[in-house]
This record gives structure tokens, sequence and C-alpha cells, in this order.
């Protein structure tokens, strides 16, 4: 699975008053089984690119193809792209309608029209993915679970398109501590599984740090940054010039380092930055 | 000093049948007048329940709040408890009325029956100190979460309250929205000597607080000021609840034997401990 | 997109036209409303035509955004019209195999055709000039002597400002529950009505629940907000009505006489 953006613009109400760009000549490419974090604030072109990306917004200008097959070419089916790329929008617990779980799930594979025994099957792998019960749950109804666990249902309703690439945008928004760790556990847990990739739009650094091999900052529909994570948080100014910041551990360290401590300055994680100041703190008391 | 909110003995359940399932559980709590109080919990712990109780939008099972001395239980002091004791909301689109900015901060002075010159003047100054004096005559539905947010606080502050209770106002904003509210009832509190109840599942917003109460199971589980709160970094995490990074890296160091203060909230306080 | 469609948008501006009462607005409006109807001939449209230009002019909003409000009902227009024009009996003036073009019918479509243009075109400047508040405001006020024979004037007037204020929020939240459910490859472009109608289903159930949440939510917040239905309240900018609107008034009656005068002439 290879997705490519050549050159692609988005414009929103094109030749109105209320034209905007919100896309602004993007180029990047997106090999297989790779955890993107995607960031950037609140109308910095992240949710329309991710939009491009199964085909529900179609570029003005500029290429994007999937698999070396053009998204704009009518040949193309739209179904089979969107099979290929799940997309997990913000707030997605608002888009259950079935009266059982089982049947909210069941919808994507139905409309692929597969067969019984094949819709069956991927529904009970889907709620196993995000750590539903399959047995005591599939018979009850959505709307009487707690947010979290409705949020899990709309997931688990993406999945079971089984696709390569998994979108998801925001997917902790809204959440407490705890509900928002059990859902970067479960798709941390699925990207470690293999043979998906996984793009996740959030706005909490500390999350893409966690779970991200990979970080493309937008800003004003361009892409300002695309590199390893922990290249990217090195650029704190940068990213604060954006009003983006970096993990406040991130920032401890670099802090550490213009102290002229001798720590790294690329640290992610708590643990990371633990096992650093150890080494730093133990060699300090043998000298 | 004076108690702007006096919760005594309050227990509450949703269902008249259903008493063992107490959302409230014998909770006492007195909120000072122009303290700043952050109440935090995850989802389900009873915190949302409390801010509707203390706005008179619930009625207690038993026990009592009094607002400035005034019963919820009182029909007929209702209405004072409310102009009061403003409340903001979680979700910012659902709690704006009016299609022009000015008109929806209007509305609660407006169903006061305040006169249209005072409206006038209380909705400008209102809008001015969340700094949406600009958007008077905007329609709000084009507006960001974290301006709308702050339309909302404008539309409570045009009732003059003493009090204001928030219930997780930016659970669904952005953190340019977050910092703009949060920077918002910080002035309330500091410049307008306005009592600020929040209620928040962000350990961040609870730093500035002057006291934070953890509440889990209709109970209070912790009480003091954010650093007494927050050196209980182990009871806080088996709660679902977060601290900052720095200061569970401080916790961690502690445990491996290092004589670092417990109480450390800030980079710079753990740069200096180091 | 459907984000685009814009429902009784107003035009801001402080002309004559803008600073009227609603009331007189709402009034003027309801009396071009029966002064069309009372129209049978094309000299009064003349006068109609001017009238309109008039107030266009005036009122300083751009003449293409009246031409804008009349597109969506281009359709039902252009259909009166072909109604009128073969189903009208009278003298013949020429034929397609069965369709008939008669001389009264073609008479007959123009008029009414224009009648509709006049219509939409008159009353859209009353949205167009008037904020929805005090629309909505002039409709409370007028309607509150009804209220003793139990007409809510103000429960309705509080709906429409609610139903204003949501239809945007509505609208999107409607296009983003139908990308969502595209991308579980449902297909609400082909198909036949019945199919059609079928998936619209995962589309109306999320959106009736959220807005029922959303009722619920907004009901709790306007009562913390103090909001006990229409007694005492008062208002941000009350309606006067003053000197030039009554002139106005006056003068508008006495022309919209002459016109239906016209008919008996």
């Amino acid at each position: 699975m290879n997705i490519k953006l050549e050159k692609l613009s988005y414009i929103y109400n094109p030749e109105t008053p209320f034209e905007k760009k919100a896309l602004d000549e993007i180029d990047i490419e997106i090999d297989k089984n790779e955890f993107i974090g995607v960031i950037g604030h609140t109308g910095s072109g992240k949710s329309t690119f991710v939009q491009h990306l199964n085909g529900l917004i179609k570029p003005t200008s500029g290429k994007l193809t999937i698999d070396g097959k053009d998204i704009t070419d009518k040949e193309t089916k739209l179904t089979e792209v969107r099979q290929k790329v799940g997309l997990v929008f913000q707030y997605p617990e608002y888009q259950l309608f079935e009266e059982t779980i089982y049947k909210d799930i069941a919808f994507g594979p139905e409309n692929l029209k597969l067969d019984k025994d094949e819709v069956h099957r991927r529904v009970k792998k889907s709620m196993g993915l995000v750590g539903l019960d399959f047995e005591k749950m599939k018979d009850r109804s959505p709307f009487e679970l707690s947010g979290g666990q409705k949020r899990r249902v709309a997931i688990a309703g993406v999945l079971a398109m089984e696709p390569k690439v998994l979108v998801l945008d925001e997917p902790t928004a809204g959440l407490d501590p705890s509900g928002r760790d059990e859902i970067l556990e479960q798709i941390d847990r699925l990207y470690k599984e293999g043979n998906i990739t996984i793009i996740l739009v959030s706005h909490s650094m500390e999350d893409v740090a966690k779970l991200a091999g990979r970080v493309v900052v937008f800003s004003g529909g361009k892409i300002m940054f695309d590199g390893e994570t922990r290249e990217a948080f090195k650029h704190s100014k940068k990213l604060e010039e954006l009003n983006l910041g970096v993990p406040q551990i991130t920032k401890f360290m670099q802090k550490l380092k213009e102290k002229n401590i001798p720590v790294r300055d690329d640290v992610l994680t708590v643990e990371e930055a633990k096992i650093e100041v150890l080494k730093y703190l133990r060699g300090k008391a043998n000298d | 000093m004076e108690n702007m909110i006096s919760i005594n003995n309050l227990d509450f359940s949703y269902n008249e049948e259903d008493k063992g399932v107490k959302v409230i559980d014998n909770l006492n709590i007195s909120v000072k007048k122009g303290e700043f109080l952050v109440i935090l919990g995850h989802n389900g712990s009873g915190k949302s329940t409390l801010a509707k109780l203390i706005n008179g939008l619930l009625t207690p099972t038993s026990g009592d709040i009094l607002v400035e001395n005034m019963n919820t239980k009182n029909p007929e002091e209702i209405w004072n408890i409310r102009e009061k004791a403003g409340m903001v909301f979680q979700n910012p689109d659902n709690q704006l009325v009016a299609t022009i900015v000015e008109e929806d901060v209007a509305f609660g002075p407006e169903n006061l029956g305040v006169p249209s010159e005072e409206i006038r003047k209380r909705v400008d100054k209102a809008l001015e100190l969340v700094e949406m004096s600009k958007y008077k005559k905007h329609a709000p539905h084009l507006l960001s979460g974290g301006q709308k947010q702050r339309i909302a606080i404008a539309g409570i502050l045009a009732m003059e309250p003493d009090c204001i209770i928030f219930d997780e106002p930016t659970a669904m904003l952005d953190p340019t929205g977050r910092n703009e509210v949060m920077k918002t009832i910080e002035t309330l509190n500091k410049k307008e000597e306005k009592t600020i109840v929040l209620i928040t599942h962000f350990m961040d917003e609870a730093v500035k607080a002057d006291r934070v109460i953890v509440m889990e199971k209709g109970r209070i589980v912790l009480e003091g000021t954010p650093r007494e709160v927050f050196s209980q970094v182990d009871t806080i995490k088996s709660l679902g609840l977060d601290v900052p990074q720095v200061t569970e890296l401080a916790h961690e160091l502690i445990k491996e034997g290092y004589d670092i203060r417990p109480d450390i909230l800030t980079i710079e306080e753990l740069v200096d401990a180091i | 997109m459907i984000k685009d469609i814009t429902i009784g948008q107003y035009f801001p501006g402080n002309s004559f036209v803008h600073e009227l009462d609603a009331r007189i607005k709402i009034l003027i409006s309801f009396l071009f409303i029966i002064t069309l109807f009372f129209i049978d001939s094309f000299v009064p449209y003349l006068f109609v035509l001017g009238f309109i230009l008039l107030v266009v002019k005036v009122s300083d909003v751009p003449i293409k955004f009246i031409v804008k409000g009349l597109k969506p009902l281009m359709y039902i227009i252009v259909f009166t019209f072909f109604i009128n024009v073969f189903l009208t009996p009278g003298t013949v003036l020429f034929q397609f195999g069965f369709l008939k073009v008669t001389e009264e019918g073609l008479y007959q479509a123009i008029f009414m055709a224009l009648r509709l243009v006049f219509l939409v075109a008159g009353t859209s400047i009353l949205t167009l000039t008037t904020s929805p508040i005090s629309l909505t405001d002039g409709i409370e006020k007028l309607l509150s002597p009804f209220r003793k024979i139990g007409v809510p004037a103000h429960e309705l007037a509080m709906m429409m400002t609610i139903a204003l204020r949501f239809i945007p929020t509505l609208l999107e939240e409607t296009d983003k529950i139908m990308k969502a459910q595209m991308a579980r490859g449902a297909d609400f472009e082909s198909g036949n009505i019945i199919n059609r109608g079928k998936a619209l289903v995962p589309l109306l159930v999320p959106l009736f629940i959220n807005a029922f949440r959303r009722a619920e939510e907004l009901a709790i917040a306007m009562e913390a907000r103090c909001y006990r239905g229409g007694d005492n309240r008062t208002r941000l900018n009350e309606l006067k009505i003053d000197k030039k609107d009554i002139v106005t008034l006056v003068l508008v009656i006495g022309f919209f006489g002459i016109i239906i005068a016209m008919r008996y002439i």
C-alpha cells in the first residue's frame, strides 16, 4: 500500500467571497506499515488532507495516487479506495445508528457485499481488536454504552472494513485520561500486530511522541515538517512558533541540556527521560 | 472569609428507588468567596452532577447546598441562585441561543428583565472581558470553538454573577481554544474577583488553582493545594488521572533514592532540583 | 456541498430600509403579497417592478442577492410556466403533437411566472434587510394581541430563533455524518428510490439522536441562564416605531391602494 500526493491543492468554495485555500501544493508519500503522527492547528489543512486519503474530497489540482492508481481517474472505484483506507472521524460515536453493536459494526462489511460468515468473522475480530467482549456485548444497544465504549464500537466499525491504512482524526478528543490511554493502547497494539499503516491526527504532542515513528506538521495548508519523530521534536522553538509545542518532558530535557548538563535532547517519554537523568545523576555521584 | 457555596452532607442518586447507587455520597465542601477551586475526576466520578446540583438544575436527594446562603431546594430562590452562580457547559455549540453574538450574550439579562440600556452596557462589558468585542455582530457558528466558549462565558458574565461554575469547558476544544478559555477564567478570578469552580479532567488546568479536590465515586479522595495533591502521584494515577510529566519524573527519581522535592509542578522547578 | 445552502440570509447594512421597524416591514410584505394577488393585468406589474427596484436601490442590497434568492425557486417558476402554457384552453397559437400552446395560455403563463418572481423578490427583501432577531421579535410583537385566544406568540418566535441558530450547525453535522458513513462504504448517490431511501437511515438516525441530545443540552443551558418563558423578558434592542415608520407605512398603503384600484377602473 503506497499513497502518494503530488502538488496537491484544495480550495473550499472556489470563486466565491468565501474562497479558502486549505491545502497548498502538498507533496508527501506514505509507505506501508508506517505510523505517522499528523499535527497542526484547527484550520491548518490536516483534516482536509486526511479526507483526501480515501477520496471523500477530490483535489482541486495536483495528483493523488493509491497503489499507483490515480483516484481522480474515472476508472478508479472509490468504494475500493475506501475499503483500503479506513477513516475514523472526530467524535465517531455520533455516527452510530443501529439497534445492536453487532449490526452497527457489520454495516461496513455488508456494504462491501461480503457473505454472512465473512461479516460475522470480521465483526468478531474487530470487537476483539478494540477490547469489546463479543458474546457479552454484541446484542446490546450501542446507545447505552459509556462515551469511551461507544467510540470503540465506532472504531471497530471502520476496522471491520479491514483497511490497509487506518486514519484516526483526534481519536481521544473529549475522553478522560484513562479512556484516552485505553484507546491509544489499542491503536498501538493494532499497529504492532502488523500489516497496517496508521495515520494519527492529534493535538496532543504527548500521544504522538509515544506512538508515531514519523511526524508530519501542517500549518497554513502546507507541510512545515516531515520526518522522524525524534527529529521533529528537536525543533521545539520552531514548533512553538507555530503554537504547537513539544511534550513537557522533551522540553524539560532540552532545558537541562541548555544548562550544559550532558543529556540527550531528543527524549520522548518519561521512561526515556528517567534513564537519561539517572545516567547523569549516577555519573555525577561517581565523580 | 464568607462562604460562596456550602455543601453539607450532600447525597444524590438519579433514581428514587435506586438509592443504593449514589452519584454523590455524603459530600461536604465549602467554597470561599473569590476562591479558584478545581474539581478533578474521571468521567463518571460525579463531578458534572455536582455542578448541576450547585446551579439548582438538580435537587439533592438529601443534604443541602447553599449558594450565598440561599438553599437550592427553595423554589423561590432558584432564579436568584442561577443569577449569582452562573454555569458554563462543555459543548459550546449547545449553549448559544441566538444567531448574533451580542444577542446571545444579552439572553441572560433579558431573562432577568434588565432594562435595555443596562443590558447594552453589560453586553459590551462582558464581551470586552472575554476579548470578543470585535465579533459582536458575527454569527456564532462561524467562530472557532474557543471563541464560542468565550461567548458562552460572556453570556454568563452579563448576568453579573459572583460565582461561575465551569463544567469541563475545554474538553471539546483544541489546544489554542483551551489556552484562550483558561486565560479568560484566570482573568475573571484575579481581576474581576469572581469565585470559580472549575470541573475538569485535565490536570494542567488544576495547576493554577487555589485548591484542588479530587473526586471518585461521589466522594472526595484528595484535597489540598495543587502541590499537595499532585505530590500523591500514585494515588492520582490509580484514579485514572494524569500528573504533569515533570512531576512524574521527579516521583520516579525519588523512588530511585534521590533527594528531590515531591511537589514539583513545572519544568523550571525540576531543572533547579537537578 | 450541503454547507453552502443559506437560509433566511441577512445582508447587514444601515440603509433606510434596514432601519425601518421590523413590524412595519412584515406588515408591508404582507400587504405586498395581498396586492400581488389583486393584480389582473400587466400595467400594474410595471408599478410593482418599479416599487421593488426602488426598495432595492434604497436598501443598498446588491441586486444579485435578490437574483440568487430566486434560483432555488427557478424549477417551480419554470414548472408553473409550462403548466400554464400547455393546460390553458383557448385560441391555439401553435401545436407540437398533443401539446397545444394557446394565446391565453401564453399570457397566463407569463403572468403567473411574473407573479411568482415578484412574490419571491419582494419578500426576500424583507429577510435580506431584517436581522433574524428583529424578524422574530417583530413576529412576536405582531402576534401578541392574539395571545388571548391562545396563540403562543413568544414560543413561536423563540422556536424560530433557535431553528435559525441551529440550521448551520445541523447542516455541518449532516455533511460530517454523510462522509463518515461513506467512509464505511455507504452509497448515497446511486440505486433506485427505495434503495436511496434505505441508504438514508444511517444518516437520519444519528442526525435525529444528535439533534435530541443538542436540544436537551440547550434546554438545560437556557434554564441555567434563567430562561422562564416570555413574561417579564426585556430585550437588548427594543423595537421602536417612530414617525418615519408611520409615514412609510401610510405611503406604501396608498401606493398599493392605487395598484389594487387599477383592477376596478
